[in-house]
């Protein structure tokens, strides 16, 4: 390497070493139709998901139409607050803005009558006993902090059922 | 299916990047928060501001540094009529292309020229320094136009290195 030679003015000041880049993207997000009345849902403890007329798939949360068909989801479906874990994370990195203790498990809830998987954290459970297959039911804030967002649902606990056999989720890793 | 209100709500995403600036970028960042300017010269004897840790003819590794003017010239702009959040000014004014006296490159930054009447391709510009200066390109406020008669022309892109 070779020598940079600073001006005599910079020689004796602390120099600058880091420098902070903050990107910030303010959006207003908008949720559509369908995940609107989802999150109304939400809002009143109900889980609502949606029925392709073509396929019959129950699709939460719904998103107005069938990726598959192309056709409105034109039914309303109450689904259940309990379901199957087919597939989840554990994390052990802290990262910055993270409101959680570490380690902790985010999965994939397979909803029962639902065919697909919704977000959410396992708790009420070591980190290292969730699996695929775990029966897991919601469990929700408050009915005075109920509110339409998916926070709503705190996270998910174990019901203590048996697991799910690999074959009843599999179409949904 | 019942009629919904559609929900819409604020999404914020920011990313809180932090770097490391390096050796030459570290002087001119420190030059910036000691009101000085800084270019590096290329292999080719051009003065590159800002400065570079690298010949981008050679790929060599660059060291001498270049004490350059706080005046310089105007060799492109474009006139942004509303800023946004976090631009260096927050009333109209010009992005431009500004070539320090010194250098033989032009680096970009703001003109506070008020109207784009008043912002020319030629023009001669000056540094305003922010009040309070940290280490980062806004040390350097924005560049803020020179009295009238000090007009370069439309420059040549020759180097005006002394």
């Amino acid at each position: 390497v070779s020598e940079l030679v600073l001006p005599a003015a910079l020689r004796d000041v602390e120099p600058v070493r880091k420098l902070e880049i903050p990107a910030r993207l303010d959006y207003e997000f908008t949720a559509g139709a369908a995940t609107s009345r989802f999150l109304q849902g939400i809002a009143r403890k109900k889980i609502l998901g949606e029925r392709c007329p073509v396929c019959r798939k129950v699709y939460v949360p719904p998103r107005g139409s069938c990726p598959t068909d192309g056709v409105p989801t034109a039914e309303q479906v109450e689904l259940a607050h309990t379901g199957t874990v087919t597939t989840f994370c554990v994390v052990n990195v802290q990262f910055y803005g993270q409101a959680m203790d570490l380690p902790y498990v985010c999965a994939t809830v397979l909803l029962d009558g639902a065919d697909i998987g919704l977000f959410g954290l396992v708790q009420d459970v070591p980190a290292d006993e969730v699996r695929m297959g775990m029966r897991v039911e919601a469990v929700w804030v408050e009915d005075e902090k109920l509110a339409p967002t998916l926070t709503s649902i705190e996270f998910w606990r174990p019901t203590g059922e048996p697991d799910a056999p690999y074959e009843s989720f599999r179409e949904h890793v | 299916m019942p009629e919904a209100e559609v929900l819409s709500a604020p999404l914020v995403l920011e990313y809180p990047f932090r770097r490391s600036v390096g050796r030459v970028q570290s002087a001119f960042l420190t030059g910036l928060r000691e009101q000085l300017v800084l270019g590096i010269r290329a292999r080719d004897g051009r003065v590159l501001c800002p400065p570079v840790e690298y010949d981008p003819v050679t790929g060599d590794e660059l060291d001498e540094l270049v004490e350059l003017g706080t005046t310089g010239t105007v060799t492109t702009w474009s006139w942004e009529p509303a800023p946004r959040p976090n631009q260096p000014l927050d009333r109209p004014f010009a992005w431009a292309l500004i070539r320090l006296d010194g250098a033989d490159t032009a680096m970009l930054h703001a003109v506070d020229a008020g109207t784009p009447e008043s912002m020319s391709t030629g023009q001669r510009v000056r540094i305003r320094w922010a009040d309070e200066r940290t280490g980062a390109i806004g040390d350097i406020a924005c560049f803020e136009p020179e009295p009238a008669g000090t007009d370069a022309g439309t420059g040549t892109g020759e180097g005006s290195a002394s």
